[in-house]
């Protein structure tokens, strides 16, 4: 069955939805769209440099994705620049700065559009097996640090207050995160993943009444916007992040309609 | 929660000559605190004058640049911020919100719930709340912890005028039915003094400090608030005398009061009006009696 390289491309599809939903929750939640826009676009750096340097490219974005997002925190507190410009800057620079090494990496063949768009359809089994064990360790951690996570995003100072290590749970999500784009780059490539991490969380709000329903709703119409954009990009013959990624926003369309009311 | 243990002689937490400093501004400085068991403390002072700075060296989320800060082991504190903006994407519920950092059996989410009269509003969705139905949820949330320390930073605001006044009766109740410590941070003595058992007022540094009449009446509180501040202070004696305690003493109050407000107006519900016509020696008079 894992020889057919379409249900390959859902099961590890399936898989990095349903690892975005709940952490997309959060990044709806504590507005962290462009932070996560940035860090993203500047995977694609992370992944220049890994041709470069010829080693392991999932591995190489996780630790650049990690280190720029030191970088974006110690700029932001800063409060020289407003933290739209920090963001802008970084996710423009970085993307523009990996297109240029990219192009100067003239020793291999550079599939840029696969980078940019992702890749599904060629995904590997040990991909897949990296995307599951990735998955489980993710939401278990997630799972563990959950009420401590959503009281720091609700009020920081109400949490610390109270006894929490809003800075040790703040770095555990920012990791959670890095990790996520690791994985998600193969899947809908780097323009993409924060698509694929907001959407489904913003579609899970209309239907909700608990964060923790919300989180649970996001991973599965993230699931579901996997499945209609894999089968719809068979059918269409389109690239299948992008197809992917207009499958969740027709669902978020849908949210906006009455239809949701039968959930409440 | 009903049992009265001996109050602690150790305070819950003290703060020793304490200041901070940042980017070589002193935001307060020279601040000796300490809240025991079973006590009302006050900070009040103007903006800026780091009330909520002293109170977060004090909990130890601030580390002050001079001074020691002492807390007991293991404090556990329930916190009712100042501003609690809840962000229209978080969809939660009120018993949710009442778990936010501690998970809770159903009859203590109740209970606590109860305590403010709130119960009915348990699987109510958190936004659409009034500014003082969220007060009272809040206390909720923050007493159902059974914490060791309140801290209440401008716990009546959003709140009416009646509702103010409720709502420093209830921490007053609290007070006494958790043998709880409580520090409230307030910007003037207004309407909190009459629960209050030590008021500490501060400027950047501590200007006076001692029980709610003597700091009203220092020259430093005038000077910082003014004289009106002071004013509306008699008046809430009057009026919480006259709606609550219905004693011999309150007779006394309420006829002087309706007096006055019979006198120059008619509507009850104007004190800032009345407050003005209240000759400052009959207030003395009245609170002397009052203490």
């Amino acid at each position: 069955m894992l020889d057919d390289f379409f249900i390959r491309a859902l099961i590890a599809g399936i898989g990095v939805a349903a690892i975005c939903g709940p952490l997309g929750c959060f990044m709806v939640w504590r507005r962290l769209s462009y932070f996560g826009d940035t860090l993203s676009h500047s995977a694609l750096l992370g992944v220049a440099l890994a041709l470069l340097l010829n080693i392991n490219i999932m591995l190489a974005v996780f630790c650049f994705v990690i280190v720029l997002a030191i970088v974006l925190l110690l700029l932001q507190r800063q409060e020289s620049l407003p933290s739209d410009a920090i963001l802008g800057i970084l996710a423009h620079s970085s993307l523009a700065m990996s297109l240029v090494v990219l192009g100067l990496i003239t020793w291999a063949q550079v599939d840029l559009v696969s980078y940019l768009f992702g890749d599904i359809l060629s995904v590997y089994k040990s991909e897949i097996a990296v995307i599951y064990i990735a998955g489980a360790i993710i939401l278990g951690i997630l799972f563990y640090i959950w009420r401590p996570l959503f009281a720091v995003t609700l009020n920081r100072e109400l949490a610390e207050v109270e006894g929490i290590k809003a800075t040790v749970v703040n770095a555990i999500y920012i990791l959670m995160l890095a990790s996520v784009i690791a994985v998600a780059m193969k899947i809908v490539g780097a323009l993409l993943i924060t698509a694929l991490l907001i959407i489904p969380a913003s579609c899970a709000r209309g239907l909700a009444k608990s964060p923790e329903s919300m989180a649970i709703y996001a991973a599965i119409i993230g699931v579901i916007s996997v499945v209609l954009g894999l089968y719809g990009s068979l059918y269409l013959d389109t690239l299948s992040g992008p197809s992917i990624v207009v499958a969740a926003m027709f669902l978020f369309l849908l949210t906006l309609t009455p239809l949701t009311k039968i959930f409440k | 929660m009903d049992e009265k243990a001996p109050p602690l002689i150790e305070p819950l937490i003290e703060l020793k000559n304490s200041g901070l400093k940042v980017r070589d501004r002193w935001l307060v400085r020279g601040v000796n605190l300490h809240v025991n068991r079973g006590e009302i403390v006050t900070l009040i002072g103007p903006n800026g004058s780091g009330k909520s700075t002293t109170a977060r060296m004090a909990l130890g989320i601030k580390k002050p640049s001079e001074g020691n800060a002492a807390k007991i082991a293991n404090l556990r504190v329930g916190y009712v911020p100042q501003k609690l903006a809840i962000d229209w994407t978080l969809p939660i519920t009120v018993s949710r919100f009442m778990q936010l950092t501690t998970k809770l059996k159903k009859d203590e989410i109740i209970s606590a719930l109860k305590m403010v009269s709130a119960e009915h509003l348990l699987n109510a969705d958190l936004q659409p709340l009034s500014g003082g139905e969220f007060q009272r949820v809040q206390l909720a949330r923050a007493i159902a912890r059974n914490p060791d320390l309140l801290v209440l930073d401008e716990p009546v605001q959003g709140v009416d005028f009646n509702g103010e006044i409720a709502l420093y009766q209830l921490i007053e109740k609290l007070r006494d039915q958790l043998n709880c410590g409580i520090l409230m941070i307030s910007h003037d003595l207004h309407l909190v003094m009459a629960s209050t058992d030590r008021v500490i007022c501060l400027n950047g540094h501590v200007c006076c400090e001692g029980s709610p009449k003597t700091v009203a009446e220092s020259n430093e509180y005038q000077s910082l608030f003014g004289t009106h501040a002071a004013a509306t202070l008699a008046i809430y004696h009057h009026q919480h005398d006259h709606k609550h305690l219905p004693d011999g003493r309150v007779q006394h109050s309420d006829g002087s009061i309706t007096d006055h407000c019979n006198h120059d107006n008619h509507d009850h519900n104007n004190h800032e009006d009345a407050s003005t016509n209240i000759n400052y020696e009959h207030r003395a008079d009245h609170e002397m009696g009052e203490a």
